[in-house]
């Protein structure tokens, strides 16, 4: 019965004519319980996939016929200042805020592994961010942020900083994106939970025997903690990659882009390319290169994590 | 790992350290939203929201401190001219024999003139001008607000939630109009927002979890050749950037004739999502076989085992599932910025965003009544199912 189970690749005309009853009627039941999804696959990402890739070679509008241009799209993207600046713009969000994220997620997580009195409030209390929705995120920290009025500033002053060093944040060239970063640091919750899971999953036996051999508390951090913690940590390094590169309803919402380009994220100049400017087949073209980025990242971080994640089987 | 009582008192010194930073955006977010807006702009700020009562036409109410008087001043109603009936607060010097130093407009030009006038009060330096507090928003008409000009002392200033506020930032979105059976409907754009975002949130969970439970089961319970490959490519899908998708998304939704609509935002649900069907599978097959065997026995279908056993049985993963797409579309930006046109069809995310493009940068405590409107409910659903919700994160992690 588990042998037909273990074949893998799509059956074909001849395989099914060699099948028992019992085999025939597991196929189609199979497929009539995946038919749903088959049909949503192939309409909202099958289609959507290739005619991308098609319209990325193209001329197009939605308004008019798409118009084959060859390579025209990739090429343009090498003279396209903004472009690089889009690039470059999300590849310092993701290395500084991805890095500092996990940091600081995985240091929470520790700290709320511990076992002191009130832990059940503490995590809630750190949680709580990570599910505000990003509109309401965006416009609470436009008002935190402001150069004239804001909280943050007022407090900054209260530790004795001098009022003439305060940056304006979001209406600063260069301070627009740490303002960003430290907004996003706010919502790391999510990972602190993914982390929290699994810590809690390893065995406590561990440490029982690292304290009879006098480890310190550094030393099984360093020698228990995060071996074992490896595979959720690249977990949550995948997932950050996939988001961090994706950036968009905070600058949107928040900077425009701006200032002087400051936060053109890359999502960001591709959204006003398609729905502003109407260039959807450079819009496309821009989307199959971020797709390349973030597969070769993640790749990547996969050939890196083979050597150093430790996996349990 | 139980802790010596130093490391402890560390642990909890560092805890409270870190919620009273990552709390304080909250406590922000609420005090701003229940300030009069003449305390929200103010430095150093106030901590608490104040509520200011003074004299004004004989009757004592809430005020508004406009501005502190900085030159000894005068309070005068003019007789005659075009100005005639006005009540104005001048500078001592423009007022001399009965004779106010004001501008007239004629035509589309000011002109200085003197009108006659007659003396109400003279007000020293450093009183202040209030403004009574009308609960109503600056553009809708009524009675105009009265004012007068009252020394510092005879201010009262006490803490006090100005609850209105809420009321205003709801009123503050405008007003829709709709007919039902011939009899016309008046309910501010916030309660459509809200309508909208709960018809894609609530048809969007039924059908997500519904479609993703069936594929779910066709992967994990249902031994057919090629399963794994089609699971796999499944989960691949996961990794594809929504930039990729976007543009040909939008054709197929104009094609449709569905942009403006709120459907391209939950039909989609309704043929499963990559993720849900990968959490309900995990689900799935943890499920004893025996159970699916012994109902077949019994000549029980295989539908007849999904929707009669498996369901009922993994009720706690379709709650995350349920969850999490309920959450997802409460908050989703980008799509209803995409396929949405008209204010009418807008969800509360973009409403709020249209709200802040069009009156932001000044009324913050409205923006603040509106924001913490919207990230309520969601704190609220996620107390009551702290335990699903956690859960659910946790296990995506731990199987990834």
């Amino acid at each position: 019965m588990r042998t037909v189970a273990g074949l893998n690749g799509l059956a074909s005309g001849r395989m099914i004519a060699a099948m028992t009853r019992k085999q025939r009627r597991d196929l189609r039941n199979g497929l009539l319980f995946i038919s749903p999804w088959i049909v949503g696959f192939c309409v909202f990402m099958l289609y959507p996939i290739v005619s991308s890739l098609f319209f990325s070679f193209c001329d197009y509008s939605v308004l008019e016929r798409p118009v084959w241009t060859g390579a025209e799209n990739y090429s343009g993207m090498v003279h396209d200042e903004v472009f690089w600046i889009s690039l470059r713009n999300t590849a310092y969000y993701a290395a500084v805020s991805l890095p500092l994220g996990m940091f600081v997620a995985l240091a929470l997580a520790i700290l709320l592994n511990t076992q002191v009195r009130g832990m059940t409030v503490y995590r809630t209390i750190f949680f709580l961010p990570s599910i505000v929705p990003i509109v309401a995120m965006a416009i609470l920290w436009l008002w935190i942020f402001n150069g004239k009025y804001g909280v943050l500033n007022y407090s900054l002053s209260l530790v004795g900083l001098p009022t003439r060093v305060l940056p304006t944040w979001l209406d600063s060239k260069q301070w627009a994106m740490p303002a960003l970063i430290i907004m996003g640091l706010w919502g790391v919750g999510y990972s602190v939970v993914i982390y929290l899971a699994g810590l809690q999953d390893i065995p406590v036996s561990l440490y029982e025997s690292a304290e009879i051999d006098g480890a310190s508390w550094w030393k099984k951090t360093i020698h228990i903690t995060i071996p074992m913690l490896s595979p959720v940590i690249y977990f949550n390094l995948v997932m950050g990659i996939i988001g961090t590169f994706q950036i968009f309803a905070a600058p949107y919402i928040m900077t425009n882009g701006g200032p002087e380009r400051a936060t053109t994220f890359y999502t960001f100049y591709l959204f006003n390319l398609a729905f502003e400017d109407l260039r959807m087949g450079y819009a496309c073209a821009m989307g199959w290169v971020l797709f390349l980025i973030i597969l070769s990242l993640t790749l990547l971080a996969t050939r890196v994590s083979q050597r150093h994640v430790h996996y349990e089987r | 790992m139980k802790l010596s009582k130093p490391k402890r008192v560390a642990v909890h010194a560092l805890l409270i350290a870190g919620s009273v930073l990552f709390l304080f955006p909250f406590v922000w977010l609420v005090t701003t939203s229940l300030k009069p807006i003449e305390q929200t702009m103010k430095m150093p700020p106030d901590w608490l929201p104040r509520a200011s009562y003074a004299e004004v036409g004989g009757e004592r109410v809430q005020v508004v401190r406009e501005r502190q008087l900085d030159q000894p001043s005068v309070l005068v109603h003019i007789t005659d001219g075009r100005r005639k009936g006005e009540r104005l607060l001048l500078p001592e010097a423009k007022y001399q024999d009965g004779k106010a130093a004001i501008d007239v407009r004629v035509a589309d030009r000011t002109v200085p003139t003197q009108a006659p006038a007659t003396l109400e009060k003279r007000v020293p330096e450093g009183w202040w001008l209030v403004r009574e507090k009308l609960e109503r928003l600056a553009q809708e008409e009524g009675p105009p607000a009265r004012w007068d000009c009252v020394p510092a002392d005879a201010v009262e200033t006490r803490v006090q939630p100005a609850w209105w506020n809420y009321k205003g930032a709801i009123r503050y979105t405008g007003t829709y109009e709709f007919s039902v059976l011939g009899a016309t409907f008046r309910v501010p754009m916030f309660v459509v927002y809200l309508y909208n975002t709960l018809v894609v949130a609530v048809l969007g969970v039924i059908g997500v979890t519904l479609a993703s439970a069936l594929a779910a089961y066709g992967f994990a319970r249902v031994p057919w050749p090629g399963r794994r490959v089609c699971f796999a490519i499944t989960l691949s899908t996961m990794m594809v950037p929504f930039a990729v998708t976007m543009v040909p998304l939008y054709g197929i939704f104009r094609a449709l004739g569905w942009i403006g609509t709120l459907k391209p935002l939950w039909v989609p649900a309704f043929f499963g999502g990559a993720f849900n069907i990968f959490l309900l599978r995990q689900f799935f097959l943890t499920v004893p076989q025996d159970l699916s065997d012994a109902a077949r026995i019994d000549g029980c279908t295989e539908f007849g085992i999904f929707w009669r056993i498996m369901l009922p049985l993994s009720k706690p993963a379709l709650a995350v599932v349920a969850l999490f797409h309920f959450m997802y579309a409460w908050k989703d930006f980008m799509g209803p910025l995409i396929y949405l046109q008209k204010q009418e069809t807008y969800t509360l995310s973009l409403g709020l965003q249209f709200y802040q493009s069009q009156h932001g940068g000044s009324e913050w405590h409205y923006l603040m009544a509106a924001a913490t409107l919207m990230i309520l409910p969601i704190i609220v659903l996620f107390f009551f199912t702290q335990r699903t919700f956690i859960q659910g994160i946790s296990t995506t992690g731990l199987k990834g």
